[in-house]
């Protein structure tokens, strides 16, 4: 982007809550279920019925607040805000508005030049999701699905304080981890779990005044609000420099064309008419409360990060990548308890070996095929000696593919290291008299053509023989010729 | 049997000869069918008569009292307002939008009666939801008075005073947003109480607008309404908003004595607007009561003009909101060949409400409106706090407010129709009430020109004990309430 101008971000992120029920109901809070078997009478707005709230929703969004360092409100109201659409069965939403469970808060994330940066928290509020249209399948109509209705979100308003699109992908990722942290919600994108709405404008760089804004809606891909973000910078860098005007509307993205379009008019046209629904109560919360939820806060990702650096003198890197995941953090823990040994080679390995194999397969840690017993399993035999770090790898994929332990494998496939020096004094010799004239270059001063033997050495034994006697014993011969 | 003078008992009597086995619970329920059969062509106060299922429920509750398996209501016959769903039967709200509508569920109130033992009749004829003080909105047709069938019953709840008041049934349930039951009740000769806000469960009521709306009773006697309150109240955890406060034996209460009873007059009740006639029988019924020993002490309720303006913002503004689900999309009535959804929409509601139903609706989207909200909603919201501490002052010196429940006799039907503002300055008196949450109830208290008249009485929050005690003390001491209409004896 250009340098004359400064862009400015904000995101309203949606987060739905992992509760049992909804968030008024007493229907499952569950997602692929058969259209319109997830939902009561309450969620389908029938005539009579009354909204009951969850408390779950509310300690869950508590914990959310204190997690980021935001005030509890003793005291919040649920609104309702008014539009008819067919996938909101009351004809409108119960929301909070004016006073929101979760006030002000901040996290720390990296800039694009990797340096801490605080981003604020606005607010973050309950409210209840709607049900979904469903366009295919139907001729020239369109069916309703409401067993998402009525299920429980926080929605996260953050500050304007996000100045590019990876920033804003890496503040989202950030709340993405703390959610999951927290254990209060599955954010799961695919499934429309954690989706955010980005606020976008550019001003000249200097100016004070914000720039006009529009709304990019329902991004639910980290991919797509870093490509939505950058495109709508782009698209409004080329407006104001035509001479244009940005037009202050909401936006969607379409990423099979890579671009941003207006909604229709009639769609944003809406005065919601939020008033406090009058069938709930204000929800007020005490200090015992908020502390007993204070009590259930796991270690957040930037404290179990500090403690990774100094408990396991691990890299910032590898520990910001091992404690990403509440679940990778443990997996990793898990290991090197069992291990006993060496966390930095845990560390290797878990960012290196096993991310690959997970990548590959498109899988997250708990669908790991490699528990931490039998990575450390693994581990313990590289630290014993009875395998090279080469053969481990071999051993590695092979519990992977499920033939068995690493003890198993090394038995079953015979890849116990050759330890033992005469045996391989035996096969070096051989080499030597089968290399002629690279012995002839060697002791003419051709030093790199020890690779070559060591390589010749491992082949003939199959990758076993332990790679530091085989550089011994092989200097020793060759000088000795 | 004798059956033919049964429809004459209060449901205290009726229930003493269903239990001293003077007549059965088939024959009771027989007779007042057959009456609503013979009468009811010429009220208009039933939406639905579930017959089938009412002699159903009769000879169980027969065969049930044989066997010594008897409730606190068993084997009586009650009516409910079409505004309370009842499973598998219509529920209409008085309203085309919900023509076709049978509900699939039974409302708290219905399912406390029922396992009580109270068996269903029917569905009474409403205002449509509940929007109206003269039965005229209905789109079933308006109900007449059993008085003067020239003349309206009240409204909303018109349909069960109607049935109440022509003996088709003992008693009928109601709801009260702005004066709905007691002003039918004044305005029929009969009782109508309502009780505290979140006395009673507002689950399975459908919505008009919900602080305000509470579910009560028409009955004739104020021991029929302790009767039927004293089951129907109580914590509901289906509705957040009713409260989990004790609930006490209300038939048990009603013998304290009005000895020492301090009774409020607020000298505005008695201003111009009130009929002179109505005004003198309701200061007829004050001083009967101040001669049992009650003491009549004069309050101020200085926001009390206010209440009209107060309640005309926050009920039309909760209406535009809770009537938004009828929509024509997944239950109601809906507009045939739709264009697209917007045409949908416009024509579902269009066709499916009425005129005052939509006058509502588009006052209360415009109060909520922006730039309109503070001026109104917020406002309404602010008069409404000075007019609920104007009733905490006067009950600081008062047990009780006494005043006329409706400021005339039952008018003309056609007579209001066409000028809002005097069909809404009908619930002056009650209204207040409804503001600030207190029960209250009306009375029969004597007539004028052979029209009943009502007097009302309120009580602090949770006080259904005095107000139901100093109602039964009043009725033991006139004979207003055992007048029947002629034509229907």
């Amino acid at each position: 982007m250009s340098g004359a101008w400064e862009v400015v971000i904000g995101l309203e992120i949606h987060n739905r809550l992992a509760t049992s029920s909804k968030m008024f109901s007493g229907a499952p809070n569950a997602y692929g279920a058969d259209p319109n078997t997830q939902a009561c009478l309450v969620d389908l707005g029938y005539p009579g019925v009354l909204p009951v709230l969850n408390t779950e929703a509310v300690r869950r969004a508590c914990k959310f607040g204190l997690a980021v360092n935001g005030t509890i409100s003793h005291r919040c109201v649920f609104a309702r805000k008014n539009y008819f659409y067919p996938d909101l069965p009351k004809g409108y939403q119960i929301s909070q508005y004016e006073l929101p469970i979760v006030v002000g808060g901040e996290l720390i994330i990296k800039d694009d030049d990797g340096n801490d940066k605080r981003i604020g928290i606005t607010r973050a509020h309950l409210e209840e999701d709607a049900g979904k249209s469903v366009h295919e399948g139907f001729d020239r109509s369109t069916g309703i699905d409401l067993n998402r209705a009525g299920t429980p979100l926080i929605e996260i308003v953050s500050e304007p304080d996000l100045r590019s699109a990876k920033e804003a992908v890496s503040y989202m990722r950030k709340i993405h981890s703390i959610v999951r942290y927290l254990e209060i919600s599955d954010g799961n994108m695919q499934e429309g779990s954690f989706r955010c709405d980005a606020n976008v404008s550019i001003r000249p760089s200097g100016q004070e005044e914000l720039g006009t804004r529009t709304e990019l809606k329902n991004l639910n891909s980290f991919r797509f609000v870093e490509r939505a973000i950058n495109f709508e910078i782009e698209r409004q860098i080329d407006v104001l420099e035509d001479g244009g005007e940005v037009v202050q509307e909401t936006r969607l993205y379409d990423s099979d064309r890579d671009e941003t379009r207006p909604m229709r008019t009639k769609e944003e046209a809406n005065d919601y008419r939020y008033f406090p629904d009058p069938d709930l109560l204000p929800v007020e919360i005490d200090d015992a409360f908020v502390e007993e939820v204070r009590k259930t806060l796991p270690e957040l990702p930037d404290a179990k990060q500090q403690r990774f650096i100094e408990q396991y003198e691990l890299k910032a890197g590898d520990a910001g990548i091992l404690t990403m995941s509440r679940a990778l953090a443990d997996y990793f823990e898990a290991t090197v308890a069992d291990f006993g040994d060496s966390p930095k080679t845990v560390a290797n390995w878990v960012t290196g070996d096993l991310s690959a194999a997970l990548n590959k397969e498109g899988l997250d840690i708990a669908g790991s095929k490699i528990g931490p017993a039998g990575l450390a399993g693994l581990l313990k035999r590289i630290q014993d000696g009875t395998i090279s770090g080469k053969i481990a790898k071999e051993v590695f994929e092979a519990i992977w593919a499920g033939e068995g332990t690493a003890d198993e494998i090394i038995e079953a496939r015979g890849l116990r290291q050759i330890t033992d020096n005469s045996a391989i004094e035996k096969i070096v010799d051989a080499v030597i008299a089968a290399n002629p004239s690279q012995l002839e270059q060697y002791q003419a001063g051709k030093d790199k053509l020890l690779g070559f033997f060591v390589g010749q050495v491992m082949r003939e034994t199959g990758g076993k023989a332990n790679p530091g006697q085989v550089n011994e014993v092989l200097k020793a011969r060759l000088s000795k010729e | 049997m004798t059956g033919q003078q049964l429809h004459t008992r209060t449901l205290a009597e009726l229930a003493k000869g269903l239990s001293g086995g003077e007549f059965s619970a088939r024959e009771l329920t027989e007779h007042l069918l057959s009456r609503i059969d013979s009468y009811d062509a010429s009220l208009n106060s039933f939406i639905s008569v579930t017959a089938d299922q009412a002699l159903v429920h009769a000879t169980a509750s027969d065969e049930a009292r044989s066997k010594g398996d008897v409730s606190a209501l068993s084997g009586l016959p009650v009516a409910y307002k079409d505004i309370f769903c009842t499973k598998g039967v219509l529920t209409t709200c008085g309203s085309r939008i919900l023509e076709n509508f049978v509900s699939p569920y039974n409302a708290t109130v219905v399912e406390r009666l029922s396992l009580a033992g109270a068996i269903m009749l029917g569905k009474t004829n409403m205002d449509e939801f509940a929007m109206g003080s003269s039965n005229e909105t209905s789109y079933f047709g308006p109900v007449k008075n059993p008085w003067d069938t020239e003349r309206t019953p009240g409204g909303s709840s018109g349909g069960s005073a109607a049935a109440v008041a022509a003996r088709l049934a003992p008693a009928a349930t109601g709801t009260d947003t702005g004066g709905s039951i007691r002003q039918p009740a004044a305005l029929t000769g009969t009782v109508g109480l309502k009780p505290t806000y979140g006395r009673v469960s507002r689950y399975g009521m459908i919505a008009f607008a919900s602080s305000l709306d509470q579910a009560g009773v028409i009955t004739r006697t104020a021991e029929d309404a302790a009767m039927l309150l004293s089951v129907m109240a109580g914590f509901d955890d289906r509705d957040s908003t009713s409260v989990d406060h004790p609930v006490p034996d209300y038939v048990a209460g009603l013998t304290k004595s009005l000895t020492g009873l301090k009774i409020g007059i607020v000298r505005q009740h008695f201003d111009a607007g009130l009929d002179e006639q109505c005004g003198a029988r309701v200061k007829e019924a004050l001083s009967a009561l101040e001669q049992q020993g009650a003491k009549l002490i004069e309050v101020d309720l200085p926001n009390l003009d206010l209440s009209v303006p107060t309640y005309y913002v926050v009920a039309p503004a909760e209406c535009s909101s809770n009537l938004s689900r009828f929509d024509g999309v997944r239950f109601g009535h809906r507009a045939d060949d739709a264009k697209d959804l917007f045409d949908l929409y416009c024509r579902s509601r269009g066709e499916g409400f009425g005129a005052e139903v939509k006058r509502r609706i588009m006052t209360g989207t415009y109060v909520l409106s922006a730039g309109y909200y503070d001026a109104y909603y917020l406002k309404a919201q602010k008069v409404r706090q000075l007019i609920s501490q104007d009733f905490r002052n006067a009950f600081d010196s008062v047990d009780v407010i006494a005043g006329p429940t409706a400021p005339t006799p039952a008018f003309r039907l056609g007579d209001k129709t066409d000028d809002p503002i005097t069909m809404y300055l009908n619930d002056i008196y009650t209204i207040g009430a409804n503001l600030a949450g207190l029960p209250g109830i009306s009375v029969p208290c004597g007539f004028v020109d052979n029209l009943p008249v009502g007097l009302q009485l309120v009580g602090p929050h949770f006080a259904e004990e005095s107000i139901l005690a100093c109602a039964h003390q009043y009725q033991a001491l006139t004979d207003w309430h055992t007048r029947c209409p002629e034509a229907y004896r």
